[in-house]
């Protein structure tokens, strides 16, 4: 990943200031060194073993049949059908999920930004879809949307009380959307809201001044002052989204069609013991991902300094 | 005319933020009502119907179900465990982000954004398979491990954006006032600190606690299998027909802990995740 931080310019070294310098490099060198070590430890290295592994015809349930394969693996991943529709699944989820978000949840924060009036208990209430577990979300829906035991049924007009909302693939998706979206968008709101208490007050005020309609003031004002909170939000939920696993999982276990990357991966390592081609789906889903990333990055410019916390 | 339009339009917001937030809870809570036969012949609708609800039954079953009882022992060792160890250790790193000059420190924050956004369904092979062989396969260590490492960035981001705000000057204040080293950090660095590292230990509590993907993968008994895992296996006695509103009931159960921290701590954990993404 590219980067956009200025080199620190006006770091002027004497002898003295190079002593201080010297003692709090080892110092800061000790305290992170334990989390960098476990952060890698459970990320680089067994993602260059899954790179490894993903060069061998390898199943658990005949170990020592493995065999050096170079990159067929790749090949058979890449040139079946279910890779691709898998990944088309993914993207879509990701995009629809990710724009539903962006809009209902900047709604809630316009409205949490005005309401004077219990504002603990919108907190409060926004911050329970955040902390439920997404397969206790996965479940709630999906019995919300069961034609035997759910209520969306009888409460949408236009459908027959029977319909079965996971019996078809269309269907299926919406309701995997809705809950990934429901789950998710309070998170997301809450960070819009800390964007848009940072658009200041006098510039909203000037703009009403000069007759700026409402829809002005938003467009010209306030979203673009809140540009950097909003592309950190959507990159983060972006690559949130392209994980998507646990709804799926839990809702239709990939039934119709509805398998994600992630989940296809998982059922070739967990469920087939498939070590082998498992292990390049793993690197096909990471590289994958860094590319979903950096199209982010670029094409919405996003700054990753704020992304990294830098202050 | 302007201001009571305006008055009415934000009820309405309101309305609709906290239908939105707690139907869907109100639904589990009342399918978790539903009696288990009322269920298998099907009971559509919002509210158990007239003699199809199940009073308590549900939760007691839930409660005396050996697997589910285990679950939640499990879910709470291992994420208070991890919880633990990954603030501890990201206090460490972020008092060195927040306050030291070194060289590393971009590699430090890019490694935390990275991992941050890994997609953690491809380690799971490899995992699986390494736990294996260091005999750490379904044990408490198991989890622990993964869960500490992808923790690390939330709680490192949360805890700097907090310590970049402690007026670190006030430690040396004290010791011209005549305190020891010791004194000037215990009783004006931790309080000041304090509310950060709650507010990280909160959500990294969080994120253990709803983690699915290594639940399922790196365990295979009750022994360490945690809440999420253990629900979404959770059969009965018809596999066929899944016991719906028990299922409910379990996830009422396993939801209890986190709305409790969430009525108690609403404040601290807006502050956290709003630190963790935007620029303070």
């Amino acid at each position: 990943m590219s980067t956009t931080i200025a080199p620190d310019a006006n770091r002027t070294r004497t002898a003295t200031a190079s002593d201080r310098t010297r003692a709090e490099n080892s110092l800061a060198r000790k305290l992170v060194a334990p989390a960098i070590v476990l952060m890698l430890l459970v990320t680089a290295f067994p993602m260059l073993r899954a790179l490894y592994l993903s060069l061998f015809d390898y199943s658990l349930t005949a170990p020592d049949d493995r065999e050096f394969v170079g990159f067929a693996n790749y090949m058979t991943a890449l040139t079946d059908s279910l890779f691709w529709r898998d990944t088309a699944n993914t993207v879509m989820i990701m995009v629809v999920t990710v724009i539903f978000e962006l809009v209902i949840g900047f709604a809630f924060a316009m409205v949490m930004h005005k309401v004077i009036f219990a504002r603990g208990v919108i907190r409060t209430s926004i911050l329970i879809p955040y902390g439920i577990i997404t397969v206790v979300s996965g479940f709630a829906w999906q019995f919300a949307f069961s034609n035997s035991n759910g209520f969306v049924n009888g409460w949408l007009p236009f459908l027959s009380d029977d319909f079965n909302w996971f019996g078809e693939y269309p269907s299926s998706m919406i309701a995997i959307m809705v809950s990934e979206i429901w789950k998710t968008t309070p998170f997301m709101s809450l960070l819009l809201l800390a964007g848009l208490a940072q658009v200041s007050d006098d510039m909203l005020e000037a703009a009403k001044v000069d007759g700026a309609t409402w829809w002005q003031r938003l467009w010209k004002v306030i979203l673009p002052n809140m540009r950097a909170a909003i592309m950190v939000a959507v990159l983060f939920r972006a690559l949130d989204a392209y994980r998507i696993f646990d709804n799926i999982f839990v809702m239709t276990a990939g039934a119709n069609g509805t398998e994600s990357i992630s989940f296809l991966t998982y059922r070739q390592v967990i469920e087939q013991f498939q070590l082998g081609i498992g292990s390049a789906l793993s690197v096909l889903l990471f590289l994958s991902v860094l590319l979903v990333a950096y199209l982010i990055v670029k094409l919405f410019r996003v700054d990753l300094a704020s992304a990294r916390q830098e202050g | 005319m302007r201001t009571w339009l305006n008055r009415l339009g934000m009820g309405a917001g309101f309305a609709l933020i906290l239908g939105w937030c707690l139907l869907p809870v109100f639904w589990i809570v009342s399918m978790s009502f539903k009696s288990q036969e009322a269920v298998t012949n099907g009971s559509p609708g919002f509210f158990p119907s007239e003699g199809g609800g199940a009073g308590w039954q549900n939760y007691i079953d839930v409660l005396q179900n050996e697997q589910f009882a285990r679950a939640i022992i499990n879910s709470i060792g291992i994420s208070l465990i991890a919880t633990v160890l990954s603030v501890t250790f990201a206090t460490f790193t972020a008092y060195a982000v927040a306050r030291l000059e070194f060289k590393g420190k971009k590699f430090v924050l890019t490694t935390a954004l990275v991992i941050a956004m890994f997609p953690v369904v491809s380690l799971v092979g490899p995992l699986f398979d390494m736990w294996r062989t260091l005999g750490i396969y379904d044990t408490w260590l198991g989890l622990i491990i993964p869960y500490m490492s992808f923790t690390l960035p939330l709680a490192i981001w949360t805890l700097s954006a907090f310590f970049r705000e402690i007026p670190w000057e006030m430690e040396q204040a004290a010791q011209v006032d005549g305190a020891t080293a010791w004194q000037a950090f215990r009783r004006v660095i931790v309080p000041l600190a304090a509310p950060g590292v709650f507010t990280a230990a909160i959500l990294t509590f969080f994120f253990a606690w709803n983690d699915f993907v290594f639940g399922i993968s790196l365990t295979s008994t009750e022994s360490a299998r945690p809440i999420p895992a253990a629900l979404s296996f959770f059969v009965g006695a018809d596999p066929f027909n899944r016991p719906a509103s028990l299922l409910a009931a379990g996830a009422v159960v396993a939801t209890v802990p986190i709305v409790v921290l969430v009525l108690v701590f609403q404040r601290k954990i807006v502050a956290g995740l709003t630190a963790g993404a935007v620029k303070g």
